[in-house]
């Protein structure tokens, strides 16, 4: 009997689990995409395209930013590819600058409010004493005023400078943020993990960044996507409003709303310059609305991919 | 199979059933052409490790694959019926009604919004074959029979209203009020109290008789299965090892894997004193909120040994635990570490006192941060209190894997790459790597299988020979306190009820709650369970109570 037991005795190395094919990063990036869904490279390839407009914006763009020509409100020509407006600056490049200008604000508001409500929501998520309780009244507090007025507001009490709309923007989208930050990690804090590393006696800085923020971060890069959005609307609408980005810098905002007004003259005008002042303000409305729809096309596939809504 | 039933009575007849599971981008296979058969009013025990594929054959059953499963091959004949191949609307109509299904976590199974009763007639409403009130009176009567209390009215009760062992046993009601040819058993027990499963073991079983009800019985517990099942089959990697009449399994395993499974709950140490107290809780009270959990706890740990701390759930071992490593600062009453008052606040504690307490818990899955490696895992305690860094650290994380018994190629898999088995031989390997003192164990082997359970246990032992580390070992399962330990605490509701070295206090006589809770572990004879209830019968004054 005993022999036999001997032979049969388990060891803790045979044990059977699911062990992963040790696979390079660069190859797990290759078996994601070959799975993503054609929605998705339509966003993936937008994304890039605006990306290298923003970043080669001097080289791309045939003008300088503030270029002023002789002839303004002119239509479109081999000389201006999409016409000037209405002081003579070339829409094509104002086009590519925009890109530049809108979405890098959008980018420093939206990592701006990441920062903030990302780390006072851990906080408040670890702590769950006073401090969650200060910081959770404050930020229902901010939310319950109306966010673009509250903006309006806090940007005429002080100057609409790009430093100031990224700082305004970022607070106030900061609030959505510590409230998805604060509830996703409430469930992480009560892991076992979390309190053996309390147990082990680390600090803070330790447990959110190390313990806790790792086992968040689906839910943030996509909220992060959204929020981007929302960020990027928002900053085109108080340009809009005038209120947003300044001239003389290019923004796609400002751009609706200073050609806005020509849509209003399209029946007057002949059959093809028709079609043109009805683009003057559709073109900077359309980047806009596709970079929407581009990245919220990347954030759903995302988002599905890393909450298990697979089909079977 | 010595009576050889009659072909007429054969519900269930599963051939070569074969599944394969989708994962990391590859099929695998589940469950290697396995056959089943089952008779009317046959119960069988299905039992195996955890991965050894015992659900998803249970499932298969039901001609059901989860999510990412699927039939390669084999039949699954249900009374006539193919239904591998069935369509999953025409299965709706025999899921619940003809066969129906009983999971682990009968907490996990109830929608919190809708009453019991209606909950437990749902699938019979569904038939259309009775009216709704016959139906509740069914179902009250089945509640009646299952021994719950105020049979009458407890289905008006929404389920966060009755205890874990009573839920268990309104879901066994659930899975009887249509009256199926076949009810699978997925673990009904295995989360709860060994005097609360006694209960529902035998509630269960007298009911499957009564109805002559078929029923698969899946557990990795053998103990239990010897009290429920006809027969048993024994699975492993997907495979059959062997199947047999439960006595003759019992008393004659033919395969040595069956044998090795057998001998486990043979495990024992004989005890030893110890007088050099390491560690002294004094008089504790302490409190959730207003609500007092610990009255006037005294225990005193030695170096270098074991002492067991036993009871139910909510009788505030845990608690105990928690007031030792300062996450519960107590009302009243002292820690003392080696002559010197402990600080009751964690954040008060030194770095030191820290490191000398480790603590290794129940569920190695949650204990370790799914997106740390195992080195990571076990190299940080290094940095933090012994300050080894680079190849020092992996150096030493290495030698603390070969001391759990594992090798260097775990050092870069991640928590969910490991087995149930080897993760809470990683939570160890961390513990370990503080030097310790002393280890606090909160039911670190109740969520594994037996022959996992035992490799555990020896491992315990051995570094508790090498390093003569101290354990508090925080138990619900009396055949672990015999493995294990030196000295008992039993328990009960926030108090100690007795104290004392094992022989003394696992030998008769008993305070009333200490005998309750040393005859509800089941043994492993077939006839435990009818002794057991014989006895009770007889003495009639502990009649076992189905509160919590």
């Amino acid at each position: 009997m005993t022999e036999t037991q001997n032979q049969a005795a388990p060891s803790a190395l045979n044990e059977t689990a699911a062990v992963r094919l040790r696979r390079s990063r660069f190859e797990r990036i290759r078996i994601l995409l070959s799975r993503a869904p054609l929605t998705a490279w339509f966003g993936m390839i937008v994304v890039s395209l605006y990306a290298i407009a923003a970043v080669f914006a001097p080289l791309l763009a045939p003008y300088g930013e503030a270029e002023i020509f002789a002839k303004a409100d002119d239509i479109w020509s081999s000389k201006h590819w999409l016409g000037t407006d209405q002081i003579g600056r070339d829409v094509l490049t104002r086009l590519v600058y925009g890109a530049r200008n809108t979405v890098g604000i959008a980018l420093g508001t939206t990592t701006l409010s990441f920062l903030i409500g990302g780390g006072l929501g851990l906080i408040a998520a670890i702590d769950r004493g006073w401090i969650d309780q200060i910081f959770s009244r404050g930020i229902d507090v901010l939310m319950a005023i109306p966010s673009l007025i509250f903006a309006l507001m806090l940007l005429a009490i002080f100057d609409s400078s790009i430093i100031g709309l990224i700082l305004i923007i970022g607070v106030l989208d900061a609030t959505r943020v510590f409230r998805l930050t604060r509830s996703v990690s409430l469930n992480i804090v009560v892991m076992d993990y979390v309190e053996a590393a309390r147990l082990r006696g680390e600090n803070m800085g330790w447990i959110m960044t190390r313990e806790i923020l790792p086992n968040i971060l689906p839910p943030l890069i996509a909220e992060f996507g959204l929020r981007f959005i929302f960020v990027f609307l928002t900053i085109a609408a108080l340009s809009f409003l005038g209120m947003g980005v300044q001239p003389p810098t290019a923004d796609w905002g400002s751009m609706v709303r200073e050609n806005a007004k020509w849509i209003t003259y399209v029946p007057y005008f002949p059959f093809p310059d028709a079609m043109y002042y009805a683009l003057k303000p559709l073109l900077p409305a359309g980047c806009i609305a596709l970079l929407t729809i581009a990245v919220n096309f990347i954030v759903d596939w995302f988002l599905h991919e890393t909450s298990g809504l697979r089909d079977v | 199979m010595s009576e050889a039933p009659n072909q007429s009575s054969l519900l269930l007849d599963m051939k070569n059933i074969s599944i394969e599971g989708f994962s990391d981008e590859r099929w695998h296979p589940i469950i290697n052409n396995v056959d089943l058969t089952l008779h009317r009013g046959e119960v069988l025990g299905l039992i195996g490790e955890s991965g050894a594929g015992k659900s998803t054959l249970g499932k298969a059953a039901m001609g059901y694959t989860q999510p990412g499963c699927r039939f390669t091959g084999g039949d699954v004949l249900f009374d006539g019926l193919e239904l591998s191949r069935m369509n999953v609307r025409d299965l709706r109509s025999i899921w619940g009604t003809r066969i129906s299904y009983v999971a682990q976590s009968a907490a996990a199974s109830f929608n919190p919004a809708h009453r019991l009763l209606d909950q437990t007639i749902r699938a019979s409403k569904r038939l259309g074959e009775r009216s709704e009130q016959v139906l509740k009176n069914d179902a009250i009567d089945l509640f009646r029979r299952l021994n719950l209390p105020e049979p009458e009215t407890i289905g008006n009760r929404y389920p966060h209203q009755v205890s874990g062992g009573q839920l268990q046993r309104v879901m066994t009601a659930m899975a009887m009020s249509p009256r199926p040819d076949l009810i699978i058993f997925d673990e009904p027990t295995t989360a709860l109290d060994v005097t609360t499963q006694v209960e529902v073991l035998s509630s269960i079983r007298d009911l499957v008789a009564q109805f002559n009800t078929a029923a698969i019985y899946i557990t990795h517990d053998l103990a239990v299965v010897a009290q429920m099942a006809d027969r048993i089959k024994v699975l492993r990697f997907g495979e059959e090892v062997e199947q047999a009449e439960t006595r003759t399994m019992l008393s004659a395993p033919e395969e040595d894997y069956t044998k090795s499974l057998w001998s486990v709950r043979s495990l024992e140490k004989p005890e030893q004193a110890g007088d050099d107290v390491l560690l002294s809780i004094a008089n504790i009270d302490a409190a959730y909120g207003s609500s007092k959990v610990l009255h006037d706890v005294s225990i005193n740990l030695p170096r270098g040994r074991t002492v067991a701390v036993v009871g139910e759930s909510g009788s505030g071992k845990s608690t105990t635990a928690r007031v030792i490593t300062g996450l519960l600062p107590q009302l009243s009453g002292s820690v003392t570490f080696e002559g010197e008052q402990l600080p009751p606040k964690l954040r008060d504690r030194s770095k030191d006192q820290l490191r000398r307490i480790q603590m290794i818990y129940q569920m190695a899955d949650t204990a370790m941060n799914p997106r740390q490696t195992v080195g990571d895992i076990i190299g940080r305690p290094l940095e933090f209190y012994l300050g080894l860094r680079g190849r020092d650290q992996e150096r030493r994380v290495i030698e603390l894997l070969e001391m759990i018994e594992l090798d260097a190629s775990f050092y870069d898999r991640l928590p969910d790459e490991l087995s149930g088995g080897q993760k809470q031989r990683i939570c160890i390997a961390r513990a370990l790597a503080a030097k310790p003192d002393i280890i606090i164990c909160d039911e670190v082997t109740s969520a594994l299988d037996q022959i996992v359970q035992e490799g555990i246990l020896n491992l315990l032992q051995r570094l508790q020979d090498e390093f003569g580390i101290a354990y508090l070992f925080i138990t619900h399962d009396i055949a672990t306190v015999r493995a294990i330990s030196d000295e008992i605490v039993v328990m009960w509701q926030g108090k100690v009820v007795e104290q004392g070295m094992k022989n003394e206090i696992l030998s008769p006589p008993h305070p009333d709650y200490s005998e309750l809770l040393l005859s509800s572990v089941p043994e492993m004879d077939p006839d435990w369970l009818d002794t057991l209830l014989a006895q009770r019968a007889a003495e009639g004054s502990k009649t076992i109570k189905a509160q919590d």
